[in-house]
């Protein structure tokens, strides 16, 4: 069975040293006899409307690894912030060492032994190492006196226990990833900390360091400490943790002692949704072939012989974890850092695209990911945005025809069914889903052949939702070629004619609308090796693909 | 006029005015005398100049920049066509001449804010401080003198000056606000100011947007340096002095935020209005004269306030972004 051989091939191909002998012997879960370091009952986080969590409920004991895990988006992130008091809570309770915290803020987490590492560090990089430590540890007033040579000691001694090797007068910003990462758990033993949530802290990390990393962690928890473990990695999850939660769609849908689960079943519960009907896929004849991309390539961005084509009438779903390259891909296509290498199509015809302007001109329009950030002008009406890669339709003798523009952008309001109160409202008073749909109105305008759509339902309510993909297969069956970049494997499926699967800043496989299944799709963007593929080199071009996003 | 672009459309215009014709309604009570012929066209004719740079100005703020090296460029700029007008050359060389010179240090500052990333206030003061300096060595602080009679007032009748120097920067201003309305390079000024990465995905180009505002900038100077040297008969080489925080604070409290993406024309010359018409107000009211920077101070600083009051947008943005999803 291909799914089982892949997902052998994780545990056996891209296998960490064991850190099995770096701790005590795996505790078996005993809910009665350790204390409850932390608990978080039936939390409940919106959004602008939407939901992130769902009632919640997660707690960690006293020397134990409780892995967190589940698909992007599927609000790990949230949860984090709502323990660390970043974000609050609009339901729920959190109680830490039995004392109910109502609201919680980060220095109140801080003073409760409360520490996030995350998989970007977060130090002052124009202060040295043992600053940085020191700040996170030092308590009391701004007028006492600095004890440079305390500071420098501690911070060695620190550093020695996280056992990295590295000077404490350099100045944070000139230290790597993984050291950076290392300076952050020194902080987090210095500050005693009783609870530490992990958020991917080996993303940047290669084998040695997450193996001095996982006896950090054996350090704290034979210390008493309780270890919050978030990883997409999940031969590390079964290495390291005793207890694992896996959050979907905002719910924590199972927690289960690690020694009952096993890979297969993990994964079939992070994904497990069953197909809604939400996505009902019209036959769509494909025409020729529109856009072919051969070994694109693109160093700066981490990319890599990245091959696939899609047709006039397709939608090409593009699936792949965070910092796999999906966005980086789309980036390349459309000028925005041109690619070094390889070659890019449109019907058949080899083309240079230097910038964004080009890829306009030859009609390739792409909706980015964070649309409040790159996509609309919010400070603009609707009909300014919409005209802003058109605005020669409009125009007559170069002056904008304010007119045309207003009954062009009327037309798009009435057709993607924008719900504005008019067309001169700011694009930043409009909700999610209207202001995704003002970002596709402006690429409709250019008569676009090939459409990149990155996330195009991120943050959008679920009638929104419907009506966006309702669109997407409009434009689909008018004969554009739609490249469609989404972390939400059901909308991959539903409205994919074919799924590309991104890992490492390249294709790790290409699935037909038949072959495509959850599964399938999650073991591809969890490993590149394929069974047969010699997994030594690989895994540690996968390490540095992350955290790019 | 109605904006299509901001729900708030036209606010500050309105207060602006508003704060305008109450002036005038003060004055007209207190001193009728502040209305005579001579007060007005002085009041007038010393202000084109700054109406133009802050016509400048509008388009660099718009884009979310700054230029603080305008009083610098104007010196430099007035003294070239001084000392080039000398050497015999007709009027419309040496004028134009100032309007290249402009253009060149404007596309210098541009350049190296666009295509080098340095905070426009830091280039501009290095070039505020470089040309001032420069001037100041060149000509070792001699004033231009002994100009030629077709030099001043452009080689026209004291009484045509005016009216020519009137009618040439209202063209101006409405060439202006017509284009940052309706011309499509009016619209990418806008864009780059308010988010300039998504510009860049709808297919313009920032940074040429930047270097072209601050060029436009430098030319307006130029032509501001010849207009306002064509007054006297003698240049001096410390002209200019102060005239960068004149020209901000006029096109700020006409309505453009120092972050970008919000300024009109329109506003600025209402605000050089306001600002320009308070100086002399105060003399003719019989206030010292020492307040009239205190009280420009405390216009700004009201424009400002109601900067933070009245913008939604932002507030909502500030909020939205901190709540970053899992």
């Amino acid at each position: 069975m291909f799914e089982r051989d892949r997902i052998a091939s994780l545990s056996d191909g891209t296998d960490h040293p064991h850190p099995e002998g770096s701790r005590s012997p795996k505790n078996r879960y005993h809910p009665a006899a350790v204390p409850v370091l932390l608990s978080a009952s039936s939390v409940s986080k919106s959004f602008d409307g939407v939901r992130a969590l769902r009632e919640v409920s997660f707690d960690l004991n006293a020397g134990e690894v409780h892995a967190l895990v589940g698909e992007n988006g599927a609000g790990k992130s949230t949860l984090i912030k709502i323990m660390t008091g970043a974000e609050h809570a609009d339901a729920g309770a959190l109680t830490v060492s039995g004392q109910v915290v109502p609201r919680m803020t980060p220095a109140m987490a801080r003073s409760l032994g409360i520490v996030a590492i995350y998989q970007q560090p977060s130090l002052f990089a124009h202060l040295s190492v043992a600053e940085n430590i020191a700040l996170s540890l030092e308590t009391g007033g701004v007028w006492q006196r600095v004890d440079w040579t305390g500071r420098r000691r501690r911070a060695l001694a620190l550093l020695e226990e996280a056992g990295a090797a590295i000077d404490p007068d350099r100045l944070a910003g000139t230290l790597s990833m993984p050291e950076q990462q290392m300076v952050e758990i020194a902080k987090a033993i210095g500050a005693h900390a009783k609870i530490v949530i992990m958020d991917e802290p080996t993303a940047s990390l290669m084998d040695a360091e997450i193996e001095r990393l996982f006896s950090v962690i054996g350090l704290l928890r034979a210390q008493g400490g309780g270890i919050v473990y978030i990883s997409h990695r999940l031969e590390e999850v079964f290495a390291v943790s005793d207890r694992i939660t896996v959050l979907r769609d905002g719910e924590a849908v199972a927690t289960q002692p690690t020694a009952d689960l096993d890979r297969s079943a993990l994964m079939q519960t992070m994904v497990g949704r069953p197909l809604k009907d939400v996505f009902p896929k019209r036959s769509i004849a494909l025409g020729e072939c529109a856009l072919e991309l051969r070994q694109l390539s693109n160093r700066a961005l981490g990319l890599h012989d990245v091959s696939l084509s899609v047709r006039g009438g397709e939608v090409l779903g593009v699936a792949g974890l965070v910092g796999s390259g999906r966005t980086e891909l789309a980036e390349t296509i459309f000028g925005l850092e041109p690619a070094d290498a390889g070659e890019i199509l449109l019907r058949g015809v080899p083309l240079h695209i230097e910038s964004p302007l080009q890829a306009i001109q030859h009609g390739i329009g792409y909706v980015p990911e964070d649309r409040r950030r790159h996509g609309v002008v919010l400070e603009m009406a609707v009909a300014s945005n919409a005209s802003l890669a058109s605005l020669g339709a409009v125009s007559s003798y170069g002056l904008i025809d304010r007119n045309a523009e207003r009954r062009s952008a009327e037309s798009y309001v009435e057709r993607l069914r924008i719900r504005t109160p008019s067309v001169s409202t700011e694009v930043g008073a409009l909700s999610g889903g209207n202001q995704q749909k003002v970002a596709l109105a402006r690429w409709l305008s250019i008569g676009p052949q090939v459409l990149i759509l990155d996330e195009p339902t991120q943050g959008v309510d679920v009638g929104a939702k419907a009506e966006i993909h309702a669109l997407i297969q409009d434009l689909a069956e008018r004969g554009l070629a739609i490249i469609m970049i989404s972390s939400e494997l059901p909308e991959i499926l539903g409205m994919s004619d074919r799924v590309v699967v991104m890992h490492a800043g390249t294709v790790s496989g290409v699935l037909s609308r038949s072959e495509a299944t959850q599964h399938r799709i999650l073991s591809l963007a969890l490993s590149a090796a394929s069974p047969d593929a010699a997994p030594g080199p690989s895994s540690s071009v996968s390490r540095e693909g992350h955290g790019v996003d | 006029m109605a904006s299509t672009d901001r729900a708030t459309s036209h606010a500050r215009e309105w207060s602006v005015a508003s704060a305008i014709a109450a002036l005038t309604l003060v004055l007209a009570v207190a001193a009728p005398g502040y209305f005579s012929w001579e007060n007005l066209s002085d009041l007038l004719l010393a202000n084109l100049p700054v109406l133009l740079v802050a016509i400048g100005m509008t388009l660099v703020i718009i884009t979310g920049e700054i230029d603080i090296s305008v009083g610098s460029m104007f010196a430099v700029c007035a003294v070239a066509s001084g000392i080039l007008a000398k050497t015999g050359v007709p009027i419309w060389i040496a004028g134009a001449a100032a309007c290249l010179l402009g253009t060149a240090f404007g596309s210098l500052n541009g350049a190296l804010v666009a295509y080098l990333g340095i905070p426009s206030i830091v280039v501009t003061l290095a070039t505020m401080t470089a040309l001032r300096d420069g001037l100041r060595w060149a000509t070792e602080g001699a004033w231009v003198q002994d100009l030629p009679s077709s030099f001043q007032w452009l080689g026209l009748t004291q009484g045509q000056y005016p009216l020519v120097a009137t009618i040439a920067a209202g063209l101006i201003t409405a060439a202006f606000a017509l284009g940052l309305r309706h011309l499509a390079a009016g619209r990418a000024v806008y864009a780059t100011g308010s988010n300039p990465l998504a510009a860049r995905l709808a297919g313009l180009d920032p940074s040429a947007i930047r270097t072209s505002v601050f060029a436009i900038l430098g030319a307006l100077t130029g032509l501001a340096a010849v207009l306002n040297a064509a007054r006297f008969n003698q240049i001096p080489t410390n002209g200019g002095i102060g005239l960068e925080m004149k020209v901000i604070a006029s096109v700020v409290v006409g309505g453009a935020s120092v972050t970008g993406g919000t300024g009109s024309v329109l506003g600025t010359v209402l605000g050089v209005v306001l600002l320009a018409a308070i100086g002399p107000a105060l003399t003719f009211l019989g206030v010292s004269a020492y307040w009239e920077r205190a009280i420009q101070g405390a216009v700004i600083l009201v424009a400002i306030a109601a900067d933070g009051i009245r913008r939604p947008s932002f507030r909502r943005l500030a909020g939205v972004e901190t709540g970053a999803r899992a």
